[in-house]
């Protein structure tokens, strides 16, 4: 658990406590912005605007496998639309949800900063680019394969 | 003889699987002595490996982490040699990022046998005025953007009689598109951040900051590297303190390359911008005074005082002295990051530098979401701050889009303000608002709805927002409407009179047809079809289709395109 | 001092003040939204921008300082379609529902839509399907996000005058809006908000509304009263307003020299108001019968004579001692002086305390 108490003795540190609390259990819950209120002495409703201004902090808890597509000027010129697309349909999600068993999540998300590879999408941080629709389902089903061996 | 392996690993580079490769090579060759260096710019190439030889150094492009390839490639067989385009070093100039990729980024010994910190060490030997002064005479304006001299910037701050000054470096690179910072950080840390120690001694700013984006975690790691290799030697020590540096990450927000709004965030808070003056100068980060500049600036800082500002006005132009660093993107044969001086003309960084097909390109979006996009006949306009905004674009921070004949300048429009209308931070009405409805417009102009009233409507709407808008987001929102309309207009009405999309890009104004004449009836398209609208004697049915390319992606024999909506009109891209 | 010129005339004005307040004393009227006269200015709703002659800038007026030298424009062609813009934007993101807003005839928005002669906002006409939902799970305050300008009014006056810091902006863009903490409603348990109403009072839209007060009348069918609140020694002023002689709401009064100037209350002196009409309210003395047990009305001076009587018995019979005095926080200073000076001058005892707590 990030250390809250050292944090919250300065205030510019919100951000930073948010971010390691993200780290910890990949989302920001209610309880977690109570904790941040108290040990930053600030109104909850403080830290609910500033976490929900910022996209990196999710309020719902995502999936095991979190799907970047992105949506940066390259990547949308190679087709990035229709990656999501595709994603979309072979998940059964919109964008920003989490499949019901809690296996992916998808998020289009601004430049990943690999133009080169457009389009790409990156999986818990793991970049694949060049992508094809069959690149793509091929890679949602190896995630899937790996976790129904284990 | 290999004296030692570099492997290229930027973040372009890993993503392309240098880890893999790396891993492989020691694997097969544990004697070697592997280095881990930045980015040189060539990220079509990636992942590339040089392999040092008493005879010089030897390129290898798109390495496989494969043993045979490996093995082969320390042989120094003749295969898969990298060459780069030799039109290209006609254009370029690697001024500032001369050591990007030659360095192992986060070694100060390398970065001091390459003349590293003698800049600041100069510096520490002038008085601060001189140093101002020194930065003032090369002239050098701020690479975020703007275009502001950064001398006088410096000379704002060292002004200030408080104790307490702040400098910061914006890395808050959110235009999409844009690595140029990432490379930066990436690959020549210190040289950045000895910048920024010049700048402390020049201003007497005695607390450091870098706000840098949170999606940049090894320039993040980097930085953090190297700021304690500095803190170590000692090379924090100005005016007989130590300076504290700290890297603060962003947390995905694009409003927060403004100023105001960066040091909002900074402070933790929301990252709403505030109304200027009091100036950041006067009243920043805690109220202290505070200088941001970006870290391309930062990054020419060292150049210029071991130079001397006379000798480093001499590369660029008049106006606009130096050089710059772009992310050339788009529908080129070479993109990657290139380094050019001020001056050069967009058509040679997009066809001798990008190899784009001569011909090819009808414009090119420099800027990024605030900027604007330029058509072909200015393409001999030199790139410089005021022959750019002249043409309604920006310099910008250096992101180079270069569109290609077959793409569609309004769904490139709706593409850009869709992005800055989702960054919105939505304080002002005119911004909030006023970039929602000019999207909206926009994708009725797309999805086949629009009328030429919605045309004049974005022509007039369009420099409210830039008047009325509190921040710059806001004021620039509407550049890449307003100038593809005022370049491209035809498109535009190609789109509400005739409802046609001459690129074919717009989904609501094409139709997907299989030439049944080319057809061999493979059927790999009714397999791969996700929606089933493809009946067995191979006729698609558009109302059920949603465009998604697939059967055109897998047809062997190029039989599916795409065609105009309700007209048998191909149109080649 | 600066010297500034205003519409072409030129006046000596403090160089410390913004454009608007400087303009707005010499007479120019500066349409404005987001300003409040309790509050600090943070310039965010555009409809107060002027022009910079010197610079051909649009600058808003409520955030900008005057400098000496300044050469500006409060009214021209350029700043009408301007503003008009602004107002057409905030109507395109607004529901049409005046005839049945509560806010109807109170309501900044509306005055400046008819101001500048908007029917129909031409960016697709006004918002037909509303984006939020109501909040209305607390007893006090209705909040209708669709209403909202996100002019910020109603969360600097919290944050500010208040400090219960109980809103706050959430989310981004065109997707902001006003909340409260963990997205919940503003009386929940997580809630800071303690029903001040001052959100209320300061919103200049029907976004915010008295959840007791609604359907009891617009505020042009409404009779005013100021009056002194009578629930503590503070002695707040509060505007009751009330329709066939009841109270149906308690509003702000913004004055200097007031205990509380910038409109401030608390949840009694809000919507502590039903008792005046509450049967069971006692407007005259009662004295009980000790046969029957039962209380009696009666008329004052028998009541006092009987109060009195009991107190000499009382102090005859068991000594000064047997007394002590509560009285109230709801009374004056000079009550409370009074019923100290009545315990120990008359009576003999300094058995006396203080509620100082309601």
């Amino acid at each position: 658990m990030p250390d809250l108490a050292t944090l919250g003795q300065e205030k510019s540190n919100l951000i930073k406590a948010l971010q390691e609390q993200q780290r910890e259990e990949g989302y920001i819950s209610d309880q977690a912005i109570k904790n941040i209120s108290r040990e930053f002495d600030m109104a909850p409703v403080e830290v609910e605007g500033v976490v929900s201004f910022y996209t990196q902090f999710k309020r719902i808890k995502p999936g095991k496998y979190k799907i970047q597509v992105c949506d940066g000027t390259a990547c949308h010129i190679k087709g990035s639309k229709l990656v999501l697309n595709w994603a979309q349909d072979h998940l059964g999600i919109a964008e920003g949800e989490t499949d019901e068993e809690g296996l992916f999540s998808l998020d289009a998300v601004a430049c990943l900063g690999c133009c080169s590879l457009a389009p790409v999408i990156s999986i818990n941080g793991k970049v694949y680019g060049d992508l094809t629709r069959k690149k793509l389902l091929k890679i949602l089903k190896d995630y899937r394969a790996r976790e129904e061996d284990e | 003889m290999i004296n030692r392996i570099k492997i290229g690993m930027a973040s372009c580079g890993v993503a392309a699987g240098a880890n893999e490769v790396k891993d492989k090579i020691a694997e097969v060759a544990p004697e070697e002595e592997i280095v881990e260096v930045g980015c040189i710019g060539h990220c079509y190439a990636e992942p590339i490996v040089e392999i040092e030889t008493d005879e010089g150094s030897i390129f290898f492009q798109d390495v496989e982490p494969d043993e045979d390839f490996i093995n082969r490639m320390l042989e120094l067989e003749d295969f898969s040699r990298f060459t780069p385009n030799p039109e290209r070093e006609k254009w370029e100039k690697k001024f500032v990022t001369e050591l990007s990729g030659k360095i192992d980024p986060v070694s100060l010994e390398e970065y001091r046998d390459r003349g590293g910190y003698q800049g600041l060490e100069k510096a520490l030997e002038m008085a601060p005025e001189e140093v101002v002064e020194e930065v003032k005479t090369s002239y050098l304006r701020g690479r975020g953007g703007g275009g502001f001299p950064t001398g006088m910037k410096w000379s704002f701050l060292a002004a200030k009689e408080e104790e307490d000054k702040v400098i910061i470096c914006n890395a808050d690179e959110g235009d999409p598109g844009a690595f140029m910072d990432r490379t930066v950080m990436e690959s020549i840390p210190h040289q950045m951040l000895e910048g920024m120690l010049i700048g402390a001694h020049a201003t007497g700013a005695n607390r450091l900051f870098i706000y840098c984006r949170a999606e940049y975690p090894l320039a993040v790691r980097n930085l953090n590297t190297a700021i304690s290799q500095i803190e170590e030697a000692g090379l924090n020590r100005i005016g007989g303190k130590d300076l504290k540096i700290t890297v603060k990450e962003g947390a995905g927000a694009f409003v927060c390359g403004e100023e105001t709004a960066l040091i909002h965030s900074l402070e933790g808070k929301r990252g709403t911008p505030r109304y200027r003056p009091p100036y950041p100068t006067d009243k920043g980060y805690k109220g202290r005074p505070s200088m941001i500049n970006n870290v391309e600036t930062f990054t020419n800082v060292p150049l210029i005082i071991r130079l001397g500002g006379e000798e480093y006005a001499r590369v660029g132009t008049e106006n606009s002295t130096g050089t710059k660093l772009f992310a050339l993107a788009g529908d080129l044969e070479y993109s990657g990051l290139v380094e050019v001086p001020m001056g050069v003309s967009i058509g040679d960084v997009i066809y001798g530098i990008g190899g784009a097909e001569e011909g090819s390109i009808k414009a090119v979006q420099i800027g990024g979401p605030s900027g604007g996009c330029i058509p072909e006949e200015y393409f001999d306009t030199p790139i410089d701050y005021d022959s750019l905004n002249e043409l309604g674009a920006i310099m910008g921070s250096g992101g180079l889009i270069a569109i290609s004949k077959g793409r569609c300048m309004v769904e490139t429009a709706r593409y850009f303000l869709d992005f800055t209308a989702k960054e919105s931070c939505g304080k002002c009405t005119f911004c909030r608002i006023g970039t929602k409805r000019m999207l909206e417009t926009l994708e009725r102009v797309t999805g086949g709805e629009g009328t030429v009233e919605d045309v004049e409507l974005l022509s007039e709407l369009g420099p409210k927002i830039i008047n009325g808008s509190l921040c710059g987001l806001g004021q620039t929102a509407p550049n890449p409407v307003l100038t593809t309309l005022k370049y491209f207009k035809n498109e535009y009405l190609d789109h509400v009179e005739d409802k046609h999309c001459p690129a074919l890009e717009c989904d609501a104004l094409v139709e997907v047809e299989i030439d049944n004449e080319v057809c061999i009836e493979c059927g790999q398209c009714i397999k791969n079809c996700p929606v089933d609208v493809i009946s067995d004697d191979f006729v698609i049915d558009n109302e059920g289709c949603t465009r998604c390319n697939s059967c055109i992606e897998v047809c062997p024999v190029d039989a599916i395109s795409r065609v105009r909506k309700g007209g048998k009109v191909n149109v080649a891209n | 001092m600066a010297e500034i010129s205003i519409n072409g005339s030129s006046y000596q004005v403090d160089d410390d003040r913004t454009i608007l307040s400087a303009a707005s004393e010499l007479g120019y009227d500066i349409p404005t939204l987001c300003h409040h006269s309790v509050i600090s200015d943070c310039g965010a709703c555009r409809v107060c921008l002027i022009e910079n002659k010197k610079s051909g800038n649009l600058m808003p007026s409520c955030t900008t300082k005057v400098a000496d030298g300044m050469v500006i424009e409060t009214e021209n062609k350029r700043l009408r379609r301007a503003r008009k813009t602004v107002i057409e934007l905030l109507l395109s993101d607004h529901p049409n529902d005046c005839m049945t807003c509560e806010a109807d005839g109170n309501c900044e928005l509306q005055d400046l839509a008819y101001e500048f002669g908007i029917d129909e906002p031409p960016y697709g006409g006004f918002k037909e399907e509303p984006r939020f939902t109501i909040e209305r799970d607390n007893p006090f305050i209705e909040h209708d996000p669709d209403k909202c300008i996100l002019c910020g009014r109603c969360t600097r006056v919290d944050q500010e005058v208040q400090c219960s810091d109980a809103i706050e902006f959430v989310e981004r863009g065109f997707a902001a809006k006003v909340g409260a903490a963990l997205k919940k409603d503003l009386g929940d348990e997580d809630s800071s908000c303690v029903f001040c109403g001052q959100c209320v009072e300061i919103c200049p839209t029907g976004a915010l509304s008295y959840a007791p007060s609604l359907g009891e009348g617009r505020e042009y069918q409404l009779k005013k009263t100021e009056t002194t609140c009578g629930y503590c020694g503070v002695g707040c002023k509060l505007e009751l307003k009330s329709r066939n002689n009841k109270v149906v709401g308690a509003g702000s009064i913004y004055r200097d020299n007031l205990p509380n100037p910038d409109g401030e209350a608390c949840v009694k002196g809000r919507f502590g108001y039903e008792f005046i009409d509450h049967p069971d309210r006692l407007t005259k003395p009662l004295i009980k019968d000790k046969e029957s047990g039962e209380f009696k009305e009666t008329d004052w001076e028998e009541a006092l004579d009987y109060v009195a009587d009991n107190f000499r018995r009382i102090k005859r019979d068991h000594g000064a001692e047997a007394f002590g005095a509560l009285c109230s926080a709801r009374c004056s200073n000079e009550e409370n002086y009074l019923i100290q000076k009545l315990m120990r001058a008359s009576i003999g005892t300094h058995t006396i305390d203080h509620c100082a707590r309601l």
